[in-house]
């Protein structure tokens, strides 16, 4: 147990460093700023340090022998108010360059794990919540940016103070120092173990907050299921569950976390009576005057003030550290393998796709396809049919370089895909999915996304072809509709017309729909099939779709089961023999045996 | 935080005390220096030795009496804060759950969510800090004062009269920051959503090379958020350097006036040497004093945030019933008279539809996107109430019943519906008390047996977030497990089966037919297979009925659902087969 505790502990440190190194890397993208910082701090420190001397010499001169010495009192008073009015110039002017620094951080780190975001495999996020994304980027950077503001300055200044303090003291009364010599270490020690002791609640306490926040975002987004059921009752229990164990372990942090200050303050106390007993009898036995005496008690306030406010501020470190780990390792998770140096840009693609002997498992232990064949010519289309978990959706994972496949390879135009870009392989394809995504932005945006430049004709060409025009301009605001909410408001069927629309515009030699057509009525789904056909000419098109109607046209049909493909043919020679292709079709009319 | 108060009220007494103990604390505080000076001026007086050691042991229990109160106050804090806290989400978890389908439209469910997690952790957190800095900062500047004026009540005039400058200070910058909090936390909301839309929408960004763009999107509210938040932290900065610069301003003339004091022998040296402890304490107090309002700020915008939804008034309660008509076999188990009803209030989606349906019997419907389907089944369901005319279940009208009487004659899969993070067996049960032989029972009917036995742990197996680690078709096979599983009266399935092959869409409409008899079927497809056998067929366009019948009647009355026929099935000859 001890030894485990010992081992984490170092474990701790490691972590703890590598944190600040990192930190710092941060600042130092700003290394005049960083000067500038300490340059002012140092000033600010020093000009309201020099205040005590002046004021310890101001009551030497009251309490001086031969009555008050008015003209010393004011020229010491004159010089008081020049450091404090410099003094707090300085410290303004650092918090400002300060919160300069740390927003150009936070906005530099928001940046970081964004562009991760966009360089990350398809796989992060299959497996990871959105929430837990959102609740780093904004809840995390924004905690290690808080620190770092008010943290990093306290610490700054706090430096300089306990330095220029102590030397003070150490010339005013040497001997009066030693009461440092006790309760300092005491300080140190106390408010080292505590901290050891603190920061894994605090790591409990965003984990446990994020467990809600993930249960939370879940559990909302399928509420209307929990209604229909009446499950309220038993998710609100399991709410109540995660609800109590985040309430918790903020409280046990905060219970915890809380004992620093008070306790800090306590030693600063009793170092004040230390110092006054003391002092007071150095003072009766003459060795020490009382504006001497006054000097050495604020600068012992001043002195040990800092180590007060750095120990407040361990707690907020903690969680900032907390924090600052949750961020690196976003910024920091694998990319997706950059593409080869000498990767080939596609071109105007001709649309040969040959897939050789594929394999492709997402777990490694249940393979999903194996040892997969598919030549497709220019211009073809290529229906994938068969049961449901057959491997069809896997196929585009692969088409698309979503996932890279464990074996065997494919081929554009003869060139293997892992050997060129993957943006120009991607931009040769246009492709339709089943969950339709669109973005905050207006219709026209959502419509030109994918081509760049796309003029309003462009666009209104392409929603005239995706039979949503009219739709949209029966909106107030026609194109310039702005969409909400992964466009809330408007029905699942409007919005795979949309995204049709999108690809229509596109200017690529290939095509995949995924099911595409699904969720959109018959009749219009008729008229999108003519519109699509005009689309597909000369182009190679994926049709992964149920409805053998779809595909009937198609020049080769891929009959997949069990991760292979079992048939091949087009629909009349694989309707005129004893097939599995046979089978599925006659299963959709097996009303015969009414 | 005044709307809040009901949650705070049965702490009351707790939080009272916790606020005494911290007063305790402060005024043991207080006079930590005020002994301090009776050992300058009486220790130091001669033959008065014995008084330092006093005066310091005073010193020394007043310290810690401070730290023992002030540790019980703070645990005390976060207790009754944590208490307040778990409360506050309990209910409006509850009443988030609550809500009807109109309100939770209107709120969003990403506003919902944040409301429930950085509002409600944000309300914590003011009321933890509240406690604790809330007593402690105003009575160690008023005590502070206090003592000041009882030791030199002349002297004190210094820091009375410069108090009010200070208080005019932070209150002019506290009124300029607050509207920028405000603006900060909007423009976080567009931060949020672009991160949201990028995760969701990865496959599209991807495939698009869009990137780049989407970086440039980002930069944008990145860039908005970091200048905002810039200004506002700019502005409050000077909340520190002008109350230290005016206190420590203050200080000087305190030894200015208390060289005159001493001078005419008025005043103790010992006292401008206190003086000047109590300078140091008050300007900390009134720093804890400006923190607190910034920190009330912020956290007042996020309690009245989770107030709104607390306090929407409840919708869809059940009313009294007006009437009971006839026996079983007589009453159709579903029917719906002369309905209408619209989202937006502009344009109906449903107008005037009537239909009856027994127990036992199957309804499809079939439409054009838009034409009101799912929306028959929202009325269906309670979901929304009808604008006008009655649905009626039994006989009674669907507003009669009670929330849980009417949702426990449901199994339902809604389009693209929801699966939870956990087992197979977690999902198809969806937190009812069944047991395994109906999970079981429920994954056959529903051709999901086959799909589970073959994943690693069967019926124990994890399912990913969303469902990412099934399949379309998987996962409309366990969500129709999961609506057979508790032996629905009436089944409703919105395009349920629409990711099944033709050959499993048969078989588990075969296991329906045979093994749920009594079910009332309500359908919506869009495949002519899957609804051809139903004994009554609705299609719909603009949420009108523009056909109903049989399969057949269909067939030869309705020239858009022969169309439909056709497409999909070719000629339409094997359709007769």
């Amino acid at each position: 147990m001890i030894k485990t505790d010992k081992a984490a502990r170092m474990e701790n440190r490691r972590s703890h460093d590598r944190l600040l190194k990192r930190l710092w890397q941060y600042m130092g993208r700003n290394r005049v700023l960083v000067l500038l910082a300490v340059f002012l701090s140092a000033s600010a420190s020093l000009l309201s340090l020099y205040g005590p001397k002046l004021s310890g010499r101001a009551i030497n001169a009251i309490t001086a022998e031969g009555g008050v010495d008015f003209s010393f009192v004011l020229h010491c008073a004159a010089w008081m108010a020049v450091c404090y009015v410099l003094s707090s110039a300085c410290s303004y002017l650092l918090q400002f360059v300060m919160i300069r620094l740390s927003r150009s951080v936070a906005r530099q780190m928001r940046r970081d794990i964004f562009d991760n975001l966009t360089r990350l495999p398809v796989s992060y996020f299959d497996r990871r919540p959105v929430g837990d994304i959102v609740s780093i980027i904004t809840y995390d950077v924004d905690t290690v940016n808080q620190s770092l503001a008010s943290d990093a300055l306290q610490i700054l200044q706090s430096t300089v103070t306990v330095t220029v303090s102590l030397a003070m003291m150490l010339s005013i009364a040497p001997i009066l120092v030693t009461v440092f010599a006790v309760t300092i270490p005491v300080t140190f020690f106390f408010t080292r173990w505590l901290a050891r002791r603190v920061r894994p609640m605090f790591r409990t306490r965003s984990r446990k907050l994020g467990e809600l926040n993930g249960f939370v975002e879940e559990m909302l987004s399928g509420q209307k299921t929990i209604r229909a059921y009446g499950r309220e009752g038993a998710v609100q229990q399991r709410f109540e569950e995660k609800n109590a164990a985040a309430v918790n372990a903020y409280t046990e942090a905060e219970a915890n976390g809380t004992v620093t200050g008070p306790s800090v303050t306590f030693i600063n106390n009793v170092s004040l009576a230390l110092v006054c007993v003391f002092g007071s009898l150095l003072f009766l036995k003459g060795r020490i005057r009382l504006g001497d005496l006054s000097s050495f008690v604020q600068y012992s306030r001043k002195f040990s003030g800092p180590i007060n406010e750095v120990a407040n501020i361990i707690a907020e470190m903690q969680s900032a550290f907390a924090a600052a780990e949750r961020v690196f390792a976003l910024i920091d998770a694998e990319p997706e393998a950059a593409d080869s140096p000498d990767a080939l840009a596609l071109e105007q693609v001709d649309g040969d796709v040959v897939i050789d002997g594929v394999d492709f498992s997402y777990d490694k232990k249940r393979p999903i396809i194996t040892d997969f064949h598919l030549h497709a010519q220019p211009g073809a289309l290529i229906a994938i049919v068969g049961p449901t978990g057959a491997g069809k959706t896997t196929i585009i994972n692969l088409l698309m370089r979503f996932y890279d496949v464990d074996a065997g390879e494919i081929r554009v135009d003869g060139h293997p895909i892992r050997s060129v870009t993957r943006e120009s392989l991607r931009r040769s394809y246009a492709m339709v999915l089943q969950d339709t995504w669109l973005f905050s932005g207006t219709i026209f945006d959502n419509i030109a996304y994918g081509k760049k430049d796309a003029t309003m004709e462009d666009v209104v060409n392409a929603a005239k072809a995706a039979r949503i025009h009219s739709y949209i301009m029966r909106l107030p605001n026609g194109y310039q509709t702005v969409l909400t909410d992964n466009g809330a408001g408007i029905s699942k069927g409007q919005k795979q017309l949309l995204t049709i629309a999108r690809a229509m515009l596109l200017d690529a030699n290939m095509l995949i729909l995924d099911e595409a057509t699904s969720n959109v009525d018959t009749r219009t789904e008729q008229q999108i099939q003519a519109a699509m056909r005009e689309l597909m000419r000369e182009k190679t098109c994926f049709i992964i779709a149920h409805r053998l109607s779809t595909i009937k046209n198609a020049d080769n049909i891929l009959v997949m089961r069990h991760g292979r493909v079992v048939e091949q043919g087009t629909h009349d020679e694989l309707i005129s023999r004893p097939s599995f292709y046979r089978e599925l079709y006659r299963a959709q009319f097996d009303a015969c045996e009414d | 935080m005044g709307r809040l108060k009901k949650y705070i009220y049965p702490y009351r007494i707790y939080i009272a005390l916790t606020l005494l103990i911290k007063l305790g604390a402060a005024i043991a505080e207080l006079f930590v220096p005020y002994f301090m000076e009776r050992i300058l001026r009486e220790g130091t007086m001669p033959h008065q030795q014995a008084r330092i050691f006093i005066y310091g042991a005073l010193m020394l229990l007043c310290a810690g009496i401070c730290l023992f109160m002030n540790i019980t106050a703070n645990r005390m804090s976060a207790v009754s804060s944590g208490k307040i806290t778990r409360k506050l989400r309990y209910d409006l978890f509850e009443k988030l759950n609550s809500l009807s389908a109109r309100q939770m439209d209107e709120l969003t469910v990403p506003s919902a969510e944040s409301r429930l997690t950085s509002d409600t952790y944000r309300v914590n957190e003011f009321l933890a800090r509240g406690q604790r800095l809330g007593i402690r900062a105003p009575s160690l500047l008023i005590g502070g004062v206090i003592m000041m004026v009882t030791m030199d009540a002349r002297l004190a005039l210094v820091p009375v009269s410069l108090l009010p400058i200070i208080a005019l200070s932070v209150w002019l910058i506290t009124r300029k920051s607050i509207p920028l909090y405000t603006r900060e936390q909007s423009v976080l909301d567009d931060v949020v959503r672009v991160v949201q839309e990028n995760v969701t929408g990865v496959r599209v960004i991807r495939a698009l090379s869009k990137a780049e763009y989407e970086r440039d999107r980002f930069k944008g509210v990145n860039d908005t958020l970091t200048r905002i938040d810039t200004t506002a932290g700019s502005i409050s900065a000077l909340n520190n350097p002008i109350a230290s610069l005016v206190l420590n301003l203050g200080l000087t003339a305190v030894v200015v006036v208390g060289a005159y004091q001493v001078a005419g022998g008025a005043s103790q040296p010992s006292v401008i040497v206190a003086f000047l402890q109590y300078f140091v304490m008050i300007l900390n107090a009134m720093l804890g004093v400006t923190r607190i309002f910034i920190m009330a700020s912020r956290s007042t915008a996020s309690a009245h945030r989770v107030a709104d939804v607390l306090e929407l008034p409840g919708d869809l309660a059940p009313v009294e019933a007006q009437h009971r008509t006839g026996g079983r076999e007589t009453v159709p188990h579903i029917e719906f008279r002369n309905v209408s009803f619209s989202y937006t209030g502009v344009g109906a989606n449903i107008s005037h539809l009537s239909f009856r349906l027994y127990r036992g019997q199957t309804l499809a419907i079939l439409g054009t996107t838009g034409a009101g389907k799912s929306t028959v089944i929202n009325l269906l369901m309670r979901i929304y109430d009808a604008d006008a005319g009655e649905v009626l279940i039994d006989g009674r009208d669907v507003r009669t019943f009670d929330k849980s009487e009417l949702s426990g004659r449901f199994g339902v899969v809604f389009q693209n519906d929801f699966v939870a993070e956990g087992t197979i067996a977690d999902n198809i049960r969806f937190f009812r008390p069944l047991d395994d032989a109906a999970v079981d029972a429920a994954a056959r009917d529903a051709q999901a047996a086959e799909f589970i036995a073959g994943k690693e742990g069967g019926m124990e197996a994890e399912v990913a977030i969303r469902g990412n680690n099934l399949s379309g078709g998987q996962r409309q096979r366990l969500l129709i497990a999961r609506a057979l599983a508790g032996d629905p009266d009436i089944l409703v399935l919105d395009d349920a089966s629409s990711a099944l092959d033709y050959r499993t869409d048969a078989m588990l409409r075969r296991a329906l037919r045979e093994k749920h008899a009594h079910t009332t079927t309500v359908l919506i497809a869009q495949r002519i297979s899957s609804v051809r056998h139903a004994d009554w067929i609705l299609v719909l366009d603009d949420g009108k009925v523009i056909g109903s019948g049989r399969h057949e009647e269909l067939l030869e009355h309705c020239p858009e659902y022969r169309l439909i026929a056709e497409t999909q099935m070719g000629t339409g000859e094997e359709a007769g087969a």
